[in-house]
């Protein structure tokens, strides 16, 4: 495969663009996606190449984007919608909530609803609230819909490319930090990722760190840091689906270590750390050597920029967490 | 059917050239009162300027949306309204804000995300708000403020008050569905609310007739039976009298209005917008049609304001919003023990 260094950003639109290219059902509309490219460019230049009719402009109508999207993916077709921010998401909540997840439900598994809605989430980027919430939580409790989220361009690419190819629908959320703050060997090929399987990003014995989007990279700085001031070994998994969650992954790395701790910039109260928590409690209990720690943003809507570095997780809170759990 | 184009002209109908409001509007007001609409404006555009400057020089961070060109519309708007109304506005709202009342200092200590801020600091530029001055909050989200507006003028009704309710919203506002909701309710319940379009042209990168199956967005009233005009939003006293006239009926006859007032904005959506969208030779001739200057004019040519009374009012709008800076920067940051507070009622928020 030929591979190129790509940021999260080209690797999307690299995906999308393999999408279009491949496939005459897929369509993807959105608020000023066509000749602006999206509030990220994310799909830059994709109008020019694929036209209108593949990649085209919508009102400003997000419950009218999910929704329609929707009617399309139940007829045949396969549409990515964007919205431009995850904040806004709740103005097609109903859509995505009450159609898209239960489609197949409902109809006793005659409709199906292959959909993709992308959105943009997450802080540390100076934008206020409704522009740097984390909401994955919040579709925990929508079954029907899975909930992706990739932390590098790789991974990126290949659980969009799933995430397409998917039968259900998919709410792809795309970590705002992560866009541009690095860039990754990516192959130019099409390739998926399968979702519902996370990754051992970096194998250990004594503690399990569960992350997900740009806390991976702060679960593996704390882990590095750990290494050199506690001496223990860390195992970082990232969820990369955060909903359905993979038991398998979550439960043979506690069984593993005895310990775990759970890190995601989203609120702490009924979120993933609240479900992976209860999880190893169901499952794993008597593996357990301490009580499992959440590292999480506060319960508390997203803070103005001069308090949102106090509010993300960092690797000095993680390493804090690891301490604890370390504890005899 | 129309086509695109036929869809462009008619969404542009108001645009440069167009007659301008008659005479006998600028009989019927004092020569302070106009001229303090003069240096309102002149206010909006130096603190509007300002604000970018000071973004950029990362003062101010989030999103930052200015009301440059837009004048005109905000200071007829306010101007149309009596003191005691209330009015909602999306995050455009920085100008809407001052007119009401809110010292320039306050909102640009707002913007600075500092604790003497409207808003202490918690709602930044798309969020300030007022209950004082009856400034119930800019919105960021889209369309979020019309049917919070709605229910302002219900209880008003419910109450049996004299006030009535302005809501102002973006041309691309009227293609979501709270829009309609709004104004099918205001009218069903008969409420006493004046809906205003600032039809800048765009929203966003999207023009009208690229977003709106109906470019003449006052005739979308006609769905709910509702009174509606359009006016030269760059002719503060066309925007003054269509406001004023449309306040009055809301209070005397509790019937809703939407107004929709067509200008341009001089920059992109937002202080960090490229404004790649928009061509070159409309921005410059939309920007030969200053709304400011439009009015300047009008004040010389009735002999109420000489040259030298327009520099003095110009720098003391200036002067105005160098102390709003300088507030600014002296304010303090609200800290990090202050998370929780507000998120609940009651000691510490929680
Ligand atoms: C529900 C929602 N969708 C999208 C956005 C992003 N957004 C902010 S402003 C804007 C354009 C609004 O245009 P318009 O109503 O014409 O107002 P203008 O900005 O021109 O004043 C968009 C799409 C948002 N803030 N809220
Ligand atoms: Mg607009």
């Amino acid at each position: 495969m030929a591979l190129r260094p790509m940021t999260m950003i080209e690797a999307l639109n690299n995906a999308l663009a393999l999408e279009l290219e491949r496939d005459e059902r897929v369509v993807l509309l959105g608020q000023d996606i066509g000749l602006n490219g999206g509030v990220f460019r994310v799909t830059d230049q994709l109008q020019r190449r694929f036209g209108e009719r593949r990649v085209f402009d919508t009102p400003l109508a997000e419950s009218a984007i999910i929704g329609t999207s929707v009617g399309m993916a139940v007829y045949g077709l396969r549409p990515i919608a964007e919205i431009q921010f995850a904040g806004f998401l709740f103005l097609g909540m109903s859509q995505l909530v009450t159609q898209a997840a239960r489609m197949r439900f409902r109809s006793g598994g005659a409709f199906s609803c292959p959909l993709v809605v992308r959105s943009p989430y997450g802080g540390g980027v100076r934008t206020p609230e409704l522009h740097s919430d984390s909401l994955e939580g919040v579709f925990l409790q929508t079954p029907g819909l899975k909930v992706v989220i990739p932390s590098n361009p790789y991974d990126a690419k290949g659980l969009l490319a799933a995430a397409v190819a998917d039968p259900d629908p998919v709410l792809f959320l795309e970590n705002i930090k992560l866009y541009r703050s690095f860039r990754q060997e990516t192959p130019e090929e099409y390739y998926t990722v399968p979702l519902g399987k996370a990754k051992t990003v970096q194998a250990g014995d004594d503690v399990s760190v569960f992350a997900y989007g740009a806390m991976v990279p702060v679960a593996l700085e704390a882990a590095r840091q750990a290494q050199q001031e506690l001496g223990i070994s860390v195992e970082v998994i990232d969820l990369r689906t955060v909903w359905p969650l993979d038991e398998e992954a979550i439960v043979s790395s506690v069984e593993k270590t005895g310990r775990a701790v759970v890190v995601h910039e989203a609120p702490r109260a009924g979120g993933i750390g609240a479900e992976v928590t209860a999880l190893i409690n169901e499952r794993c209990l008597y593996s357990l050597l301490k009580p499992v720690a959440r590292v999480t943003g506060y319960d508390t809507p997203y803070p103005v920029p001069g308090v949102e570095d106090y509010y993300l997780p960092t690797p000095a809170k993680v390493l804090a967490a690891l301490r604890q759990v370390m504890e005899p | 059917m129309e086509t695109r184009q036929q869809r462009k002209a008619a969404a542009q109908g108001a645009g440069p050239g167009d007659p301008r409001s008659p005479a006998s509007l600028l009989e019927g007001t004092d020569r302070e009162t106009l001229l303090n609409y003069y240096y309102q404006m002149v206010l909006i555009r130096y603190f509007e300027e300002k604000a970018g400057e000071m973004y950029t020089r990362a003062r101010i961070g989030g999103y930052c949306h200015l009301n440059l060109g837009e004048e005109a519309t905000v200071v007829g708007f306010c101007a149309g309204l009596e003191a005691d109304d209330y009015v909602y506005t999306n995050y455009r709202e920085h100008g809407y804000a001052i007119c009401r009342g809110i010292s320039p200092a306050v909102v640009m200590a707002e913007l600075f995300g500092k604790k003497t801020g409207c808003s202490r600091g918690r709602g930044g530029s798309m969020h300030l708000f007022d209950l004082k001055r009856r400034f119930m909050g800019g919105y960021g989200i889209v369309g979020g403020q019309l049917p919070l507006a709605v229910g302002a003028a219900f209880a008003l009704a419910y109450r049996g008050a004299r006030e009535i309710v302005a809501c102002q919203m973006g041309d691309g506002t009227t293609n979501g569905g709270p829009f309609h909701e709004s104004l099918n309710l205001a009218k069903l319940y008969r409420l006493p609310v004046v809906f205003l379009i600032v039809n800048n042209q765009y929203g966003m990168g999207t023009r009208v007739d690229q977003g709106s199956a109906v470019p003449d967005l006052y005739r979308k009233a006609c769905a709910y039976d509702m009174r509606s005009e359009r006016v030269d939003g760059t002719d503060l006293l066309a925007v003054l009298e269509a406001v004023r006239t449309a306040a009055r009926i809301a209070r005397e006859e509790r019937e809703p209005s939407l107004i929709e007032a067509v200008s341009y904005r001089f920059r992109g959506h937002s202080v960090v917008d490229p404004d790649r969208y928009r061509p070159e030779d409309e921005v410059r001739r939309w920007r030969e049609r200053d709304p400011i200057l439009l009015y300047a004019t009008r004040l010389k040519e009735a002999g109420l304001m000489d040259e030298a009374t327009r520099q003095e009012l110009e720098t003391r709008a200036q002067q105005e919003v160098e102390e709003a800076v300088r507030f600014a920067e002296e304010s303090e940051f609200p800290s990090v023990e202050e998370l929780y507070d507000f998120v609940y009622a009651g000691e510490g928020g929680r």
